[in-house]
């Protein structure tokens, strides 16, 4: 039975390890944040933070996640806690219509502010550019990645 | 097209919002609930478009309790009041409205009551966060105490009136959206529900639009793991499994082991134009004034677009559960009571037996795939009872199966007199109709039902009337004022490829034909593209969105409306157009660098849509709108060859990227004593003449097939 390390806990999974993991972690963890929007790896909406690279969770087996570090959304902010500064900067610029692209957005943005704690406008483009958001809320994404990059300066992401 | 119902007769009398007076008890509308809450019933759904938080707000202002006290419920057809499809830019006009008259009234019953228990006059008491007190003192009661002594079920009265607009606290504000939240936390969408035990489902579709399902051999699917059923009803195949996984391996396999009689049913994508131009059609004078002098200028220009994908991120999905004798339905799609009834239609249930429920999906631009998913949900769970069955289409089945945006040709002819005046104007228009919903015909309005049994045509889309907004002849009548127009409308009858209502419908040609040739026209005559506008508008709002536009494009831009040509490099473009002819009025500013690819810099929209609920909520729907049409132009069409869509993915359907996106300002007219008009259309069209035109004003080339290419412009140059 394959074992997941996810928002540092482990998880036995009782499925075939070919799975991919996005199946794995929506229906059988609860972790809804990765979305399913193309299953080919070239929408963005299923990325996960894997041993801290943001990566399409669609297309990678259970299997090669075995004894790799996985994040997800859900670990940015612990239950009954306040938001994590990533997603209040997000409300705070109301980055969102529909919100579906969200999820691998932030995981994204989470580790370009991890290894470049103050990204240029262009440089969180260019991390983001993998990302598609169909309903045009770019420039809103690209604020709140700066607002949370300038909190996040004074603390830790 | 109103497809709520019409005025329930006791308050037939009364000149109320007409979903109101369709659905006119109180309760149906506001609840007050334990814990100082209030929940509000509506018949509009949230697409992304932020409408569930601007009801809230319209809600918690006229009744006077704060924004955080109020929950919007989702639509469900059992209790919820039915105020038709979420669509066409009307959500606060008519659901908006319904709620505000709803609400006002109640608040006055309150006031009412509160009045008696307290011997006081009503003009003594204010309300606030639901406490209705004497005005000074801390005398009084609220709305949750008096809840227990007034039942809400009546029939709403009187017109009750609005709140004075110069009270209002929350009307107006940037009051952040409800929904958001949990999104980012990680769920919020229909995807995300389970029900317990839970099935999954994946429909296999056929491999061309028109297709036969010959042989279904199913052995080897059936000895996968986890599958559960195959279900075959004519060349409607599907496959059921325990887990999701399951079910896409099972969806492969099935695919593999079927044949199917195939057949070329596409036109020849290269030659689009021609295809709708010689098509059979029918044909409507849309207008017809006489021409009353001699022209000195003619033109004539031809504008095309092809098919258009919705794209939204998250593919359709949808659940259903045959579970104690009732169907239970959950859909992301635009018009629940349309989707229940439909449903009923064809498996022949009384619509009682149903009921649809509204859950959120990825951004909805339109009729997509969403009610379909919920039928293919509805035929699985009905082969299956006591099983909750979930669908999801798979992303190459969204592409190649959705409703796409119809191509279209536009023709314009037009003369300018010596003093510059336009005398005539001849316009038009080929292509499908625009609207498929289900129920707008008596045909069958879902995917899965034309590949059933024996099989049948797809529903034939409608349009709306004129009166109504149209369909592909929205925004066909320019809105200047013009002394000799004829336009046309050719409404081509054979439809190859299924089509349906995407944002702005035919307005998207119609004003991007419109305001090119306005630039054309003006070019032609020497005369800049604003003043050119002005002298053929009398309307003061659509003027004075103009003049804003061109007078912060001039200061903070340096543009120069005088400057009839670029540097060969940059240009700078306008579009005006007012949506639908009565709804909100745009002005738009595109400025545009040519390189190895065309490239949208910036782009200013100012706007007048009457008052406004939410500023922040507006201009995320603007900035989206200008942005989803730059894709639009610069990128995006549907390709096929002679049997199916072909553009099935990411890489064959490219859209605009976060590198590639404009900076987008955005300016609001403040109208507080104006109608509300309606937001989330407006910038379609005027957006894209504005880029066509900055290109122009770059290059001095005219690009009128769509999208903008850098080929295409560089085709214009020879």
């Amino acid at each position: 039975m394959p074992l997941l390390h996810v928002n540092e806990q482990q998880h036995a999974v009782d499925c075939d390890p070919s799975t991919p993991l996005l199946y794995v972690l929506r229906n059988d963890l609860g972790l809804t944040s990765a979305r399913f929007g193309c299953g080919m790896g070239q929408c963005g909406a299923c990325h996960v933070l894997i041993n801290g690279r943001s990566v399409a969770s669609c297309d990678i087996s259970v299997e090669a996640c075995v004894g790799q570090t996985i994040e997800t959304v859900e670990g940015l902010t612990p239950p009954g806690q306040a938001l994590h500064a990533l997603q209040e900067a997000f409300m705070q610029e109301q980055a969102g219509q529909c919100g579906y692209c969200l999820g691998g957005i932030l995981t994204s943005a989470r580790a370009l502010l991890r290894h470049n704690p103050n990204p240029s406008a262009d440089q969180i483009k260019s991390a983001l550019d993998l990302h598609l958001c169909r309903c045009g809320t770019h420039q809103r994404i690209v604020k709140a990645v700066q607002r949370a990059a300038s909190v996040l300066r004074q603390g830790e992401v | 097209m109103n497809t709520f119902p019409g005025a329930d007769e006791r308050v037939a009398h009364l000149d109320i919002a007409p979903t109101l007076a369709a659905s006119p008890w109180l309760d149906l509308w506001v609840r007050f609930e334990a814990g100082e809450r209030v929940r509000l019933f509506t018949g509009k759904v949230e697409l992304g478009q932020g409408i569930l938080s601007a009801i809230a707000q319209i809600g918690a202002e006229e009744l006077d309790v704060a924004y955080e006290q109020v929950d919007v419920e989702a639509v469900d057809t059992d209790f919820s009041p039915n105020e038709g499809s979420t669509s066409g830019s009307r959500s606060i006009q008519e659901g908006g409205e319904a709620t505000r008259q709803a609400c006002a009234q109640v608040r006055q019953i309150m006031l009412q009551h509160a009045a008696k228990k307290l011997e006081v006059q009503i003009d003594d008491l204010e309300v606030k966060e639901g406490f209705i007190h004497v005005r000074g003192t801390d005398i009084g009661v609220s709305y949750w105490q008096l809840a227990y002594e007034v039942d809400l079920h009546q029939l709403v009265q009187v017109k009750a009136p609005p709140k004075d607009r110069q009270h209002h606290r929350l009307v107006g504000q940037p009051l952040p959206r409800k929904d958001l939240r949990d999104k980012l936390m990680g769920g919020g969408f229909l995807h995300d529900l389970t029900l317990p035990g839970m099935l999954h489902a994946r429909v296999v579709r056929p491999p061309a639009v028109k297709a036969r399902l010959r042989v279904c051999n199913d052995i080897k699917v059936l000895a996968l793991p986890g599958v559960l059923k195959v279900i075959r009803d004519g060349s409607f195949l599907a496959v059921v499994a325990q887990r999701e996984e399951q079910a896409v391996k099972a969806w492969r396999q099935l695919f593999i082991d079927t044949q199917w009689d195939i057949y070329e049913s596409l036109p020849d994508m290269n030659a689009l134009p021609e295809f709708l131009t010689e098509a059979p059609h029918q044909q409507e004078l849309l207008h017809d004034s006489p021409a009353n002098r001699i022209d000195t200028v003619s033109i004539s220009a031809r504008y095309t677009r092809p098919y258009l994908s919705h794209a939204s991120i998250g593919p359709s999905c949808g659940l259903a559960w045959w579970h104690e004798e009732r169907l239970q339905v959950w859909s992301h799609c635009q018009s629940l009571f349309a989707l229940r009834d439909e449903i009923a239609k064809l498996l022949g249930l009384p619509r009682e037996q149903i009921v649809a429920r509204h859950g959120q999906g990825a951004g909805c631009y339109g009729h997509n795939g969403a009610d379909d998913a919920a039928y293919d949900a509805a035929l699985i769970a009905r082969a299956m009872p006591g099983h909750p069955i979930r669908v999801q289409w798979m992303r190459e089945d969204e592409f190649a199966w959705e409703p796409q945006g119809p191509a279209m040709v536009v023709d314009l002819k037009g003369a300018v007199d010596a003093e510059g005046h336009i005398v005539q104007w001849s316009q038009s228009i080929w292509g499908n109709r625009h609207i498929q919903r289900p129920g707008r015909r008596p045909e069958p309005g879902f995917l899965a039902a034309w590949h059933q049994g024996e099989g049948c045509d797809m529903m034939p889309p409608v349009d709306m009337a004129m009166e109504l907004g149209g369909g592909s002849q929205r925004n066909a009548v320019p809105y200047y004022d013009l002394p000799g127009m004829r336009v046309l409308n050719h409404a081509v009858t054979e439809v190859p490829i299924r089509v349906s209502a995407l944002r702005a419908l035919g307005a998207y040609l119609n004003v991007f034909a419109i305001e090119s040739f306005m630039d054309e026209l003006a070019h032609q005559s020497q005369q800049d593209p604003v003043h050119f506008r002005l002298r053929h508008l009398s309307d003061p709002r659509a003027r004075s969105v103009i003049e804003q536009a061109s007078a912060y494009a001039q200061q903070h831009w340096g543009w120069d409306p005088e400057h009839a040509t670029g540097d060969g490099q940059c240009g700078v473009g306008l579009g005006f157009a007012r949506y639908k002819n009565v709804g909100c009025y745009a002005a738009v500013f595109a400025e545009v660098e040519l390189q190895e690819v065309v490239q949208v810099k910036r782009v200013l929209a100012v706007i007048d849509c009457g008052e406004i609920v939410n500023p922040d909520g507006v201009r995320n729907q603007i900035e989206g709108g200008v942005i989803q049409v730059v894709s639009w132009i610069l990128k995006e069409q549907v390709t096929f060859d002679r049997q199916r869509i072909t553009s099935t993915d990411w890489e064959s359907y490219p859209i605009l990227r976060f590198n590639e996106v404009p900076v987008v300002e955005v300016l609001l007219m403040p109208q507080p004593n104006q109608p509300w008009l309606g937001v989330g259309e407006g910038v379609t069209g005027p957006t894209a003449a504005a880029v066509a035109n900055a290109i122009h004003h770059a290059m001095g080339v005219r690009v009128r097939d769509l999208p903008l290419t850098a080929q295409r412009v560089v085709q214009a140059m020879r």
